[in-house]
């Protein structure tokens, strides 16, 4: 295992090089003259329906990315097949994190389409810019600054979804001049109960959400500018028909404050500095669930304070880009618990017991253009990542499981990437070769009887853990000439000290009616591999089809299958399109699951497809103009579950939908 | 007069004016800070007075702190030989229960101590009785009164019958404040002799199972079974508690030949030894 890392850094240094794969899903929703761009939107994604999607919705379509399904809200991403621990998810390269220790509030879920630009997913590696992962990079893009004088603009989107009677409301006003603009968006969800196929009504699958936010920029003179962005994120009555609990309230607020100095005549050219803040308070409870083993409520709550400082530079063929970036993070979450003999006082413990974290590291990134057709592109992230348990109760309790530790671990980090990219008029290759360490998460490093409801256990962190190693090899693939496109894309991950919950048979579960207590540590390595094929071809100007097929696949050193891994995925979509109108039927699903993992707790998963029919229109009233969208989703009504949806809830059945938007000029 | 004969004088009065200026610096410490007065004891010469952190005796282990004014001079008296006799009035018999011998607090010039356990109590807090023997410079002295005691709301003490036909008394000591982490925890266990005698057990085991009822009989990992300190002539062993709330210690008693005189595993189907002590924090 050292020789293949050694040859992998020769490799890396040697200059040969790898795929560095950057998806990114323009949003289409309230800032809405992305919508018509069709063909750049087709091009990123050709699967964008509704112009008032979640975030999660625009996320699913991306190849790599699969949502992992809890309810009908705050769905997790994962990339290459692996969740939110091994990702570095940030909101314009600031750090958040989650409140919860049952993952139900994933980043992405505070913050809406309305408040951002576009979503940067990179895959493995490519993903280190704003932090280590293993698995990918996911960066929720804000607006840049929008200095257009182009005085007050706003727009109305409003959305109704027959299934869960799902209503949508955002407004979006922006007023701009040459040195000053102010955006300020809201947006409102209600959905009641969805219903699976065959009118089966999922129960506390509701959810109430709304947000609002305030970006504002001021230019100082030609080379400074200041912007201010405030995101304020509720949800509350959040129901997760998957979990044995709901989300009374989770509520976010996101600040920061950035400097941008730009100037083409000096070494720099440009340099971003931010200052940021954000609080997440997260009240989990049990008070709708009407038969309960045990009454609990679980608040956390997760604070966060950050900067980064970005500078980009270009050498001869070399377009640098550096990042120096630190935060400092605490998460605290508790429960309590009250027993059904109500002479028995009520129990508590702190799950997450105030866990500060610490970090700082420097990235840096090279794109060297070797010739017109090659590009060689290498990327480093260094960095220094220390967590310590604040409360001595915290440390205390961890005790009980590891007498010999202490309140402080201190770890450093690696990431190392390059790709190698041939592009020619008609072909492009590219390969990619990657090393890279994250630590371990809150929940993973320091969670006390966290109770997982996919697998049934509660799981106790390890504060012990070293941190977890990927060696990553990824190449890519496409031809296309006028008419035809075909692509192929596939990645390979060799993790070592993968870490995952190990059953530890003489400790005995809190959660009442829990099949036992896991613990978390690693396996020596496991192996996670993934392939893609598009390919599309157009019949003409505007009727294209187009296709996508995928296989995964991911194995520990034990020889189990690792939970979660996708099966085989299909898409096939017909669509029709002009400047005007667009109409697209579509067909997607899963093969059958037959590498589940029963030893993490998974069951088979059968196939499925499900068929989607979609039209949109743009139309123009004087200067002010009208974009309609509306389709049925699941014509069929099929009643299914992917591998995703935990404890196999079943998924949205047929569903009618219309969006609305409205933009004045 | 002369110099030489004034000389000792000032000397003699040099010292004592000194001394006695030492004496009146001394800080005076507050032997009983922190502590709660539970009642005096009188007789017609001292006021034995009884201290503990709560202030009232309840049903399990008492720690108790003594003190003896002497009533005329309101001194209290450092050089008091101790020992004490609980009593218990049933209707047809009397028994005392479990105590220590009666020792100088450490590092305190006036303070004694001692524990007393007392096993059981009339549900009004009657019943008890407290003889208080001392000496003091080879005077013997008695006091004595009844006391009041309350019922613990918890069970950290029983009495049982071993499975070798002898009485035993367990009782909890510590932790006094229980915290979620491994906290160790310190058992008394005594035999009842005959009504008045209560030796300690030397050299038994103690199982331990700590379960919470209310969250389906969890259990904690990393727990000790009690052994026997020859020091503190008490019973020792790691209690893990996961969480606050109502636990269950179940605890089986096991003689130094590996009888089990007292108490069952804790399984499935029974959830409760039939020895066991309670805690709640």
């Amino acid at each position: 295992m050292k020789k293949l890392i050694i040859y992998s850094i020769i490799f890396l240094f040697s200059g040969f090089t790898f795929a560095q794969e950057d998806v990114t899903i323009k949003k289409d929703t309230t800032k809405l003259d992305e919508i018509i761009v069709l063909g750049r939107r087709k091009l990123s994604n050709y699967r964008q329906e509704k112009t008032l999607s979640s975030i999660d919705e625009y996320l699913e379509k991306a190849n790599k990315v699969t949502m992992i399904k809890r309810g009908n809200y705050a769905w997790e991403p994962t990339i290459n097949n692996m969740n939110s621990d091994r990702l570095n998810v940030t909101i314009d390269g600031m750090q958040i994190f989650g409140a919860c220790t049952d993952k139900m509030d994933p980043i992405t879920s505070y913050v809406d389409v309305s408040n951002l630009e576009k979503v940067s997913v990179g895959s493995g590696q490519t993903g280190t810019e704003n932090g280590h992962c293993v698995g990918g990079g996911i960066d929720l893009k804000l607006p840049a600054s929008k200095y257009f004088e182009s005085g007050l603009k706003t727009s109305i989107d409003l959305g109704y979804e027959t299934n869960g009677n799902y209503k949508t409301g955002g407004l979006d006003m922006e007023y701009s001049s040459s040195n000053f603009y102010i955006n300020t968006d809201g947006i409102f969800r209600k959905s009641d109960n969805y219903e699976a196929g065959n009118s089966q009504e999922i129960l506390y699958s509701q959810f109430l959400k709304y947000n609002i936010s305030l970006q504002t920029g001021f230019k100082i003179n030609e080379n400074h500018s200041i912007d201010a962005n405030v995101i304020y994120d509720k949800a509350t009555d959040v129901g997760y028909p998957a979990l044995p609990m709901d989300v009374s309230l989770a509520e976010a607020l996101i600040t920061s404050v950035t400097h941008n100095y730009s100037n083409d005549s000096t070494f720099i050219k440009t340099l971003e500095t931010k200052l940021y803040f954000n609080t997440i308070t997260h009240i989990m409870d049990d008070s709708k669930r009407p038969d309960v083993p045990i009454r609990m409520d679980m608040p956390g709550w997760s604070d966060t304070y950050g900067f980064y400082s970005k500078a980009t530079t270009n050498i001869n063929k070399h377009k640098l880009a550096l990042n120096f970036n630190g935060f400092y993070n605490r998460s605290l979450a508790e429960m309590t618990m009250y027993p059904n003999d109500s002479n028995q006082p009520a129990m508590f413990m702190y799950t997450w017991p105030d866990i500060r974290t610490f970090y700082t590291g420097v990235f840096a990134k090279d794109d060297f253009s070797l010739n017109d057709n090659e590009t060689l592109s290498t990327s480093i992230r260094l960095g220094y990542h220390n967590n310590i348990i604040a409360k001595d109760v915290g440390l205390e309790s961890l005790q009980i499981f590891y007498p010999e530790i202490d309140d402080t671990k201190s770890r450093f980090l690696t990431s190392i990437a390059s790709d190698y990219t041939f592009k020619k008029k008609s072909y492009d290759v590219s390969f990619g070769l990657g090393y890279g360490e994250r630590a371990p998460s809150v929940s993973e490093g320091y969670g006390f009887f966290l109770f997982n409801s996919f697998d049934s256990y509660d799981y106790i962190g390890n504060p012990t853990l070293k941190n977890e190693k990927a060696i990553e090899v990824n190449a890519k693939a496409n031809f296309h000439n006028s008419k035809f496109h075909i692509g192929v894309e596939a990645s390979y991950f060799h993790i070592m000290d993968y870490i995952i919950g190990d059953i530890d048979a003489s400790l005995s579960p809190m959660t009442i009616g829990a099949n036992g207590v896991r613990v978390y540590k690693a396996l020596s390595n496991a192996s996670i591999f993934d392939v893609y094929l598009n390919s599309s071809y157009k019949f003409s100007k505007s009727f294209s089809v187009n296709g996508t097929l995928g296989y995964n696949y991911g194995t520990g050193s034990n020889n189990e299958n690792l939970p979660l891994i996708k099966p085989i995925s299909y898409l096939a979509e017909f669509s029709y399109s002009t400047t005007t109108f667009n109409s697209a039927i579509q067909l997607e699903g899963n093969g059958n699951q037959s590498n589940y993992s029963s030893f993490y707790g998974e069951d088979e998963t059968p196939a499925y497809g499900v068929l989607n029919f979609n039209l949109g229109n743009v139309f123009y009233t004087n200067t002010n103009k009208w974009i309609l969208k509306y389709g049925v989703e699941n014509i069929l009504d099929a009643n299914y579950s992917t591998y995703a949806d935990w404890n196999n809830i079943p998924r949205q059945g047929r569903n009618f939908y219309m969006n609305v938007s409205f933009v004045i000029h | 007069m002369k110099f030489k004969y004034i000389l000792p004088i000032l000397l003699i009065t040099l010292f004592t004016v000194s001394c006695s200026t030492d004496d009146n610096d001394a800080p005076i410490i507050n032997e009983i800070e922190n502590l709660i007065k539970i009642q005096d004891i009188a007789n017609a010469t001292h006021t034995i007075e009884l201290f503990n952190n709560t202030g009232d005796f309840k049903t399990g282990y008492n720690n108790v702190s003594i003190r003896i004014k002497e009533k005329a001079s309101s001194i209290y008296i450092k050089n008091a030989m101790l020992s004490w006799m609980p009593m218990m009035q049933m209707p047809t018999m009397q028994h005392s229960c479990p105590k220590s011998e009666i020792t100088k607090s450490v590092g305190k010039e006036t303070v004694y101590e001692g524990f007393v356990i007392y096993q059981m109590t009339n549900a009004d807090g009657s019943g008890w009785s407290l003889t208080v023997n001392y000496s003091i410079d080879g005077t013997d002295y008695t006091a004595s009164s009844d006391i009041v005691v309350l019922q613990s709301e918890k069970q950290n003490t029983t009495s049982f019958m071993g499975s070798d036909d002898s009485r035993y008394i367990i009782a909890l000591i510590e932790p006094n404040e229980p915290k979620i982490t491994i906290n160790d925890l310190k058992v008394g266990l005594f035999k009842m002799k005959n009504m008045m005698t209560f030796p300690v057990v030397e050299d038994y085991t103690i199982a331990l199972d700590p379960r919470m009822p209310g969250m389906g009989n969890h259990s904690s990992p990393n727990n000790t079974d009690l052994s026997y300190n020859a020091e503190d002539h008490m019973y020792h062993g790691d209690l893990s508690l996961t969480m606050t709330g109502y636990w269950v210690l179940n605890l089986k008693l096991i003689n130094n030949h590996g009888d089990v005189l007292k108490g069952e595993d804790v399984t499935e189907e029974h959830t409760k030894s039939s020895l066991y002590l309670e805690l709640e924090f």
